[in-house]
């Protein structure tokens, strides 16, 4: 039964008991419990979207079942979930097919589409193309309160970017878009003493490592760390290696 | 004259004495000057009635009014008490319509209705088009000009209001617009009791719920919540204030109209109106002397037809992008600004003072089925329906629930224009779909739609003739979607775009073999697997015209053929023996496709002819004919 007090949730996942928190995302509820769910659009630091639909799971509640995505679908008291239904299944593949047509230069979803068996893909395909629109580097900009990027266009025409196609006043160069991206269409690149996100037309001046001299962060990014941290920013002089070796020295044996 | 009414008592007064004076043989000249009359130049006529109404010694009123229905026979006019009904007026028929008809009562046969069949009627009741309609929400737009709160208190406005402050707790309200099987208008045909109910009982923590009226209509050809909002807008108002009562009394109800920004004078109106209802004491702080403080406040949309799904609304009205959201959570609990919200379209609240005012046997009398145990167990009231296309009358039409196609079609519309062949009709806007002749005796009504396919939307009707090619149909509306689509998710936005690539491919005869079975499996997944509405309903008219017109769809596809002569790389201009050499068609070609000199037969080099049909436009001999 649920635990009312500390808002424990329990369900049903092919059979199996799970418990869940009032809350969170079926998605995070179910990987938490080891079952496999894929996906390209989720992660944890940020909030759900749903626009990958690969995460289809089929939820009954009450005597009503229908198939759902799991990631922006709240795990409640009594649900019963099946994940790999033969409905499921077959139109992941087809989302798949339009992942593969949509962004064939992406590993991430030809690699998925593989682990179902899709090599080729019955649609138009898009060659050059390596994003899918997922909104995660919007969504992680915004979860680190820099606010640089948003969709633009409509329909097949929507595609993350900055403001105006153009240079953003508030990107720092963080490169937490990157990280997060699944495809790997945001690139990071760092070079002759500068930060290049293309993407994102961005290029700034990167601060030399006190003691190294290597470029490590754009100067940007770690004023605006240090102005949030209330530090100095010859805090930040060194690269994360340097300070790491000079903390480490400070316990060592003479 | 507007007075503050501080009791419903105040306001029952101030009508009596606004009916003492407005007796039934009172001289009237009503001048449409909806979308449809204003745009073929009402708005000049008005001014002329005016002028020489002032010119001369009569006593009559002139009412420049909303949207009246009749957009066919536009500018449209009605001379009370008689109520004698003249279509396509001009500005020179101003001095006799006021000699002769508002003077002396009589009716001047040149500007009255002929049908088809050569039968003129005098009186409005006795059209054709009016007497086959059932018109309780249209009824008023005649007799209201839109910016006189007097004219709509006169005709027994704000009244379902009083009664209801008067003598009545929220919770029955609610109740009696559950037992009315009141469904929304807006499309999703949602019981609105329902919905009324669980936005009641949803936790507000601080007392504030939001009453939303979806003013957006973004189908395209669609103008039925445009004539509500121009011609009649107290009647919307005064349903949101019950909505008010009912859902967030005692609390803090508060509300929104959003208005698509395509329509000024509905912005206009409304915004006039408020501003009436305000100062009468129907808005604002203590409504009619008693506890209810609602106000409403106007939304302009920004013109994205998915603004009006209710989860992009929403986020529209608070800043944001108008992009839908999952509605795992109900927007009756969490909707505006996570705020309880209660979302209607603008005919459904038309309805609610109606309900009231009339009682629930009057309304559920009127449609199918039975809703005294299921509000989902039938379809109840009227409906307007913007019907256009291959019919005679074109126009906003006002029918029981139920009513066949056969009857909107035939009865009220008067058929497809004479020579032309019915061939479909494509119901429910551009997610809809598209119905043959064989289901034209089906009741139209909100279940009986969806199981053939197709379904009531706002309440958009396209008649078809043999001159429209369905696969050319389902291609326009496929591409409409997939550029209306935020974009959001996968499912819908490149699925769409997908079926608008295989389409095109078979309008072009560039079809595979299998790419009807694609066409279905990929529908399937747009329909089950997309987030919002728009995609779930987006395979509706591709899937219904492959489920009535497959064989169109197989010509296309084998034979490369296009037996409504439509698409372009399908078909062929020839010319035929009867061709005398005039050379009208040769000098009017523009890309010299046209071969053979003066008084020789003339022939089209295929190759170089675009289609564009210009040859078969200046043939004074019919010689020219398209070939598939
Ligand atoms: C893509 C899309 C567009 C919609 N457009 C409209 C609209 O223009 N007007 C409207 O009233 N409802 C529209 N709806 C329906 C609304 O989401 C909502 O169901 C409706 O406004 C609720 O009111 P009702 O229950 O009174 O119909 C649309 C839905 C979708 C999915
Ligand atoms: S992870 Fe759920 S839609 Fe992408």
């Amino acid at each position: 039964m649920a635990d009312e007090k500390c808002n424990v949730v329990e369900f049903k996942v092919q059979g199996q008991i799970c418990q869940g928190t009032l809350g969170e995302s079926l998605l995070s509820a179910l990987r938490r419990h080891g079952f496999e769910v894929p996906s390209l659009c989720f992660h944890e630091a940020v909030s759900s979207y749903g626009a990958c639909r690969l995460c289809l799971v089929e939820v009954k509640k009450g005597r009503r079942s229908k198939l759902t995505t799991s990631c922006n679908y709240p795990v409640q008291e009594g649900l019963e979930v099946q994940l790999d239904t033969d409905e499921v299944v077959r139109h992941r593949r087809i989302v798949l097919q339009l992942l593969l047509a949509a962004a064939p230069a992406a590993k991430a979803v030809r690699d998925l589409a593989a682990r179902y068996g899709i090599e080729e893909t019955p649609f138009v395909p898009r060659p050059e193309e390596d994003c899918i629109q997922c909104g995660l580097c919007i969504r992680i900009c915004e979860a680190v309160g820099v606010n640089a990027l948003g969709f633009a266009g409509r329909g097949v025409s929507k595609h993350a970017t900055t403001p105006y196609e153009e240079t953003s006043a508030a990107c720092v160069g963080c490169g937490a878009c990157a990280d997060v991206c699944p495809t790997g269409c945001v690139k990071v690149v760092d070079a002759d003493g500068f930060r290049t996100i293309e993407r994102w037309h961005l290029k700034v001046p990167l601060t030399l490592c006190k003691t190294c001299g290597r470029g490590f962060a754009p100067e940007v990014h770690l004023t605006r760390m240090a102005g949030q941290a209330k530090l100095e920013i010859a805090h930040l002089a060194n690269c994360p290696k340097c300070r790491g070796r000079a903390f480490a020295a400070e316990f060592r044996l003479p | 004259m507007e007075t503050r009414f501080h009791s419903v008592a105040d306001l029952e007064a101030y009508r009596r004495q606004l009916q003492a004076v407005r007796g039934p043989d009172r001289k009237i000249v009503s001048v449409c000057a909806g979308t449809g009359c204003r745009a073929c130049g009402a708005r000049g006529l008005a001014e002329v009635f005016r002028e020489e109404i002032a010119k001369s010694n009569l006593e009559v009123e002139l009412r420049v009014t909303g949207c009246q229905g009749f957009c066919e026979r536009s500018p449209v006019v009605v001379v009370q008490p008689q109520s004698i009904f003249y279509q396509r007026v001009k500005a020179i028929d101003v001095p006799e319509i006021l000699t002769e008809t508002v003077e002396k009562g009589t009716a001047i046969q040149r500007l009255l209705y002929t049908d088809s069949d050569g039968r003129t009627y005098e009186r409005e009741q006795d059209v054709p088009f009016y007497r086959h309609q059932t018109r309780s929400l249209l009824a008023f737009n005649g007799q209201i000009d839109p910016d006189s709160i007097d004219d709509y208190i006169a005709v027994g406005g704000y009244a379902a209001l009083g009664k209801v402050l008067q003598e009545r707790k929220p919770e029955e309200i609610v109740d009696l617009i559950l037992r009315s099987g009141l469904r929304g208008r807006g499309g999703g045909g949602f019981p609105a009791g329902v919905k009324w109910q669980s936005c009641r009982k949803a936790h507000a923590a601080d007392g504030i719920r939001y009453i939303l009226c979806n003013g957006d209509e973004g189908d395209p050809g669609a103008f039925m919540d445009c004539a509500l909002m121009e011609g009649n807008p107290h009647l919307v108002l005064e349903g949101m204030i019950l909505g008010a009562f009912a859902i967030g009394f005692p609390g803090q109800p508060k509300g929104y109209i959003y208005v698509r920004n395509e329509y000024p004078l509905a912005v206009e109106r409304l915004t006039r109106a408020i501003e009436q209802a305000r100062r009468c004491g129907l808005l604002g702080k203590g409504i009619l002397g008693t506890e209810l403080d609602f106000d409403i406040l106007i939304n302009k949309g920004g013109g994205a037809f998915v603004c009006g799904e209710s989860t992009a609304l929403m986020a529209s009205i608070e800043g944001f992008v108008g992009e839908p959201r999952a509605k795992h959570i109900h927007t009756a609990e969490q909707g505006l600004f996570d705020k309880p919200t209660n979302l209607n379209n603008v005919e459904t609240w038309a309805n609610v003072p109606l309900i009231i005012s009339r009682g629930l046997e009057w309304f559920t009398s009127i449609g199918t089925g039975d809703v005294s145990k299921d509000p989902w167990g039938g379809s109840k009231g009227t409906k307007i329906f913007a019907l256009v296309g291959k019919v005679n009358n074109t126009g906003l039409v006002e029918v029981p629930m139920g009513s066949t196609l056969r009857h909107i079609i035939w009865d009220v519309g008067g058929g497809p224009p004479p020579g032309k062949k019915f061939k479909a009709v494509q119901t429910g806007g551009p997610s809809g779909g598209c119905l043959p002749e064989s289901l034209l005796d089906l009741p139209v009504d909100f279940d009986r739609l969806t199981e053939a396919g197709s379904m009531m939307g706002s309440g958009g009707m396209i008649v078809m003739d043999e001159s429209t090619c369905m696969v050319d149909l389902a291609r326009y509306f496929l591409h409409f979607l997939a550029d209306e689509s935020c974009g959001k998710c996968v499912s819908c936005r490149e699925g769409l775009a997908q079926l608008c690539a295989i389409v095109d491919r078979i309008c072009k005869g560039e079809g595979r073999e299998g790419d009807l079975e694609l066409l279905k499996d990929l529908s399937t997944t747009v329909q089950t697997a997309s987030l919002c509405g728009l995609g779930q309903t987006a395979a509706n008219p591709l899937l219904s015209t492959m489920r009535y017109f497959e064989e169109e769809y197989i010509s296309h596809i084998h034979e490369h053929r296009c037996s409504a002569k439509v698409c372009k790389t399908l078909i062929r201009y020839v010319i035929d023996d009867s061709c005398d050499g005039c050379m009208a068609c040769n000098a009017q070609c523009g890309t010299k496709a046209i071969q053979g000199g003066k008084k020789a037969r003339h022939t089209i080099d295929d190759s170089l002819c675009t289609r564009c049909g210009v040859c078969m436009d200046v043939c004074k001999r019919n010689a020219i004919h398209v070939e598939s």
